[in-house]
């Protein structure tokens, strides 16, 4: 492999990796934070504002988190890779150009008077400067989306006499179904990590015994959300975006479940270790015929295997596809499982005595951040050998004239920056959860009771 | 349409630099203007509900040329590589420097991101001043219309060039002093009192080096790259926009000397569209020289731009989005208009 293109591939995986740890929960912590303060306006109730107040803070510093390192997602396209930037300009600068102009000047001009103008704004012109946020930041998501829905399934273009591919349709770029069911599916996942945030915080102060009035507001809305958006990750959103996979992308279904082998009755595997060098799961734990039947609703129904294409068309990463394809239909089972679980509690009015629910749902945080990344992978491991799927080899689109010592120089330098902002988003975090929502003199109270 | 998003694209930079520059100065002259904690805290409070969106206005710009031409953009980002990604360091670390220092009350923290603030700030403006130079020198271009420089060679603006050279150096340098007098006005604007009069010290110290640096920069420019002359002797309407530069220069003094500080710093703002504005206007319908072979291999908007639906389309959108954000940001301003104060805000 040409090392260059290796670097190239590991930059912008690695940056945007790290990138979407933040967006998801500002598109997930947007829209309750707006049912928070509809609540506080609705039940004119001081604790619903004080929480709003304290996931503001918290959105905040996420937020800002999110545009320093989107920055630098933007710009790759130009610098890393700049022959596929050359080749699909012409359709996906629309959608690029449109996030600036819709989505970001939406979000940044309201973020301003989101943050700074509580004190200035009526409550209710308050409450639209939130509600555009959460516009802001879900358009912003869908124009993302609808590009990389472009590489996964290119539509309404037409190839140019000097190579490159030039747009044809406006409508059949921005309502390509692939766009649509993949941001139902990314925004669903992306309220669901606000979901378990919210929830775990507010489990923590419940177990903690602190804010116990506001974490029972964190877990309650983080509960509901939370089973609401979960089932929906399943069906219809998963089960739409494994259709259309199914359909366009025959080779990276069979990649994502390891079907070494063309069968009728194809078994869908739970767990194991695909050995790629002897083409079998290892280990297999598997249930026979469900591959079938979900993919075309017939038990008995043929499912083209990895023999069915030729190898240069194979994802080249078959197990880490395999693995994060598993892990992500894995932690969203299981997520559905606890919010069922949580939410039944909630209904019995024992949520907040159980003590060992409490603490399942404040150890879950970190796995929807495994699982949003996890989708990622699949997705654009999936997509692989293509840059631009059929159109666009990755090996053709990197910029040539960027070594790969200049691009690991970068990447070096990137690991050493976000390492730093990890740190300290983590620090800042950790301090806003231990001063939590509660007013100032309330606190010292607690800190005297304590003491 | 090749002409029209040229002049968009074009519009757009200058709204960055206008409205990012006086964020940038305002860190730029930080540590020196504010020599109280309230001081910095009012620069900051000043800046702090607008900076994003300023920031953003290089985002759009970035989008739309991407939009309007892909080979520019993948020509120019993938050569400018190693400063584009310091720039992007910069722009990181100067965010969480914003943003994150009013974090904790502690005087080793604050001052740690005060020190960062200002550095990203002063390097920021000195890097996109040395952008527009390299812009205006040419590059040496590629017959695929690809090339890549390293930071420096020899120095000389000629040849086998480097991003830095004596010239870009220079314009750089004239970037700082501009957005360091731009800065100063705004945060003299928006201050009043003790720092307010600091402020608008500053803009008076930076105005002679302002004006020499803008005479000795024509002067390099025409030396450096001849051909920026063509346009003007073609169309000798413009010659009016030395005239605005100059002109605008001569407000801000009088602005800054009858204590006018709204009217100064508006007179800076049309200095530097001036000076954007008679770039532009000399390089069309080139928008990246080629120092290699200028008649050939430079990049006009013609042979970078995307197909003419995706332009056509694309006017139908941007209009309505343009107008949308202008009403956002007349809505901001106006949120946060008149002088700074600081009771109110706790502690």
């Amino acid at each position: 492999m040409d090392s260059a293109l290796l670097v190239h591939r590991i930059h912008f995986a690695f940056t945007v990796t790290f990138h979407y740890l933040f967006p998801q929960l500002t598109m997930g912590l947007a829209p309750l934070i707006v049912i928070l303060k509809t609540l506080g306006l609705r039940r004119n109730d001081e604790t619903y504002h004080q929480a709003a107040r304290f996931w503001t803070k918290i959105f905040a510093v996420n937020f800002l988190m999110g545009v320093v390192t989107g920055i630098p997602m933007e710009f790759q396209f130009g610098t890393n890779w700049s022959h596929f930037s050359r080749f699909a300009g012409g359709v996906i600068g629309q959608t690029l150009a449109m996030e600036g102009m819709f989505a970001f000047f939406l979000e940044s001009a309201f973020l301003g008077l989101f943050l700074y103008g509580e004190k200035r704004l009526s409550p209710r012109a308050h409450w639209w400067s939130a509600v555009a946020v959460f516009l802001g930041s879900w358009l912003s998501g869908y124009f993302i989306v609808a590009t990389d829905a472009w590489m996964q399934h290119p539509v309404g273009y037409e190839k140019a006499a000097d190579g490159s591919v030039q747009l044809t349709s406006f409508w059949e770029l921005l309502l390509n179904p692939w766009a649509l069911w993949q941001y139902a599916h990314n925004m669903s996942g992306a309220v669901i990590t606000g979901a378990i945030v919210m929830a775990a915080v507010g489990a923590f102060y419940l177990l903690w015994g602190k804010f116990e009035a506001h974490g029972r507001i964190f877990v309650r809305v983080g509960v509901i959300a939370g089973l609401i958006f979960s089932v929906l990750q399943l069906f219809p959103t998963g089960d739409g975006q494994g259709k259309l996979i199914a359909q366009n992308q025959p080779v990276t279904l069979a990649a994502m479940e390891a079907l070494f082998v063309s069968q009728p009755g194809a078994p869908l595997i739970i767990l194991g270790q695909p050995n790629v060098e002897e083409r079998k799961i290892d280990n297999a734990l598997e249930v026979p015929d469900a591959l079938s039947f979900l993919t075309y609703r017939a038990w008995k129904a043929n499912v083209k295997g990895l023999d069915a294409f030729p190898p240069d068309l194979w994802p080249q990463n078959v197990a880490l596809l395999y693995y994060s394809y598993h892990i992500m239909v894995g932690l969203g089972t299981i997520f559905i499982a606890i919010m069922l679980v949580a939410v039944y509690l909630l209904w019995r009015g024992k949520l907040f005595s159980a003590r060992w629910m409490l603490w399942i749902l404040m150890l879950a945080l970190p796995f929807p951040y495994i699982a949003n990344t996890a989708g990622w992978i699949t997705a654009e491991l999936g997509r692989q050998p293509w840059l631009v799927y059929g159109l666009m080899r990755t090996a053709d689109g990197y910029s040539k004239m960027v070594s790969a010592g200049n691009g690991m120089f970068t990447l070096l330098g990137f690991l050493g920056m976000y390492t730093v902002l990890g740190i300290l988003f983590l620090f800042l975090l950790r301090r806003e959860i231990e001063h939590g929502p509660a007013p100032e003199e309330k606190l010292i109270d607690i800190k005297a009771a304590v003491v | 349409m090749e002409t029209l998003w040229f002049m968009i694209v074009a519009v757009m930079v200058a709204a960055y630099v206008v409205l990012d520059g006086f964020d940038l100065g305002a860190g730029a002259i930080y540590l020196g203007a504010g020599k109280t904690i309230e001081d910095r805290r009012k620069i900051l409070r000043a800046i702090g509900p607008v900076w994003d969106g300023n920031e953003v206005w290089l985002l759009a710009a970035g989008g739309t040329l991407y939009f309007a031409f892909p080979l520019l953009y993948a020509s120019s980002f993938s050569g400018f590589y190693l400063p584009l990604m310091m720039v992007l360091w910069l722009l990181m670390l100067r965010g969480i420097g914003i943003e994150l220092r009013a974090h904790m009350e502690n005087a080793v923290w604050v001052g740690f991101f005060d020190l960062i603030f200002c550095v990203s700030s002063v390097l920021l403006a000195i890097f996109f001043g040395a952008a527009l130079g390299n812009v205006v020198r040419g590059v040496p271009l590629g017959a695929d219309g690809y090339f890549f420089e390293p930071l420096w060679t020899n120095f000389r603006a000629s040849g086998n060039t480097g991003i830095l050279d004596w010239y870009t150096v220079l314009t750089g340098v004239i970037a700082l002093v501009t957005l360091t007098a731009h800065g100063s006005l705004y945060i003299a604007v928006k201050t009043d009192g003790e720092l307010n009069r600091r402020t608008r010290g500053i803009a008076l110290w930076a105005w002679p080096a302002q004006l020499i640096l803008t005479i000795v920069g024509l002067i390099a420019t025409c030396y450096v790259q001849p051909t920026v002359l063509g346009n003007y002797k073609q169309h000798a309407i413009g010659f009016l926009i030395p005239f605005i530069v100059l002109g605008s220069l001569g407000v801000m003094i009088y602005g800054i000397r009858k204590g006018q500080d709204k009217l100064a710093f508006v007179a800076s703002a049309f200095y530097i569209v001036g000076m954007l504005v008679g770039a532009a206007f000399a390089l069309y319908p080139v928008v990246l020289p080629a120092s290699t072979d200028p008649v050939h291999r430079s990049l006009t908007i013609y042979n970078t731009a995307a197909g003419h639906h995706g332009l056509t389309v694309g006017l139908i959108w941007w209009i309505p989005a343009m107008i949308l954000a202008l009403a956002y940001f007349t809505l901001l301003f106006r949120m946060f208009k008149g002088k700074v104060q600081l009771e109110g805000e706790g502690y």
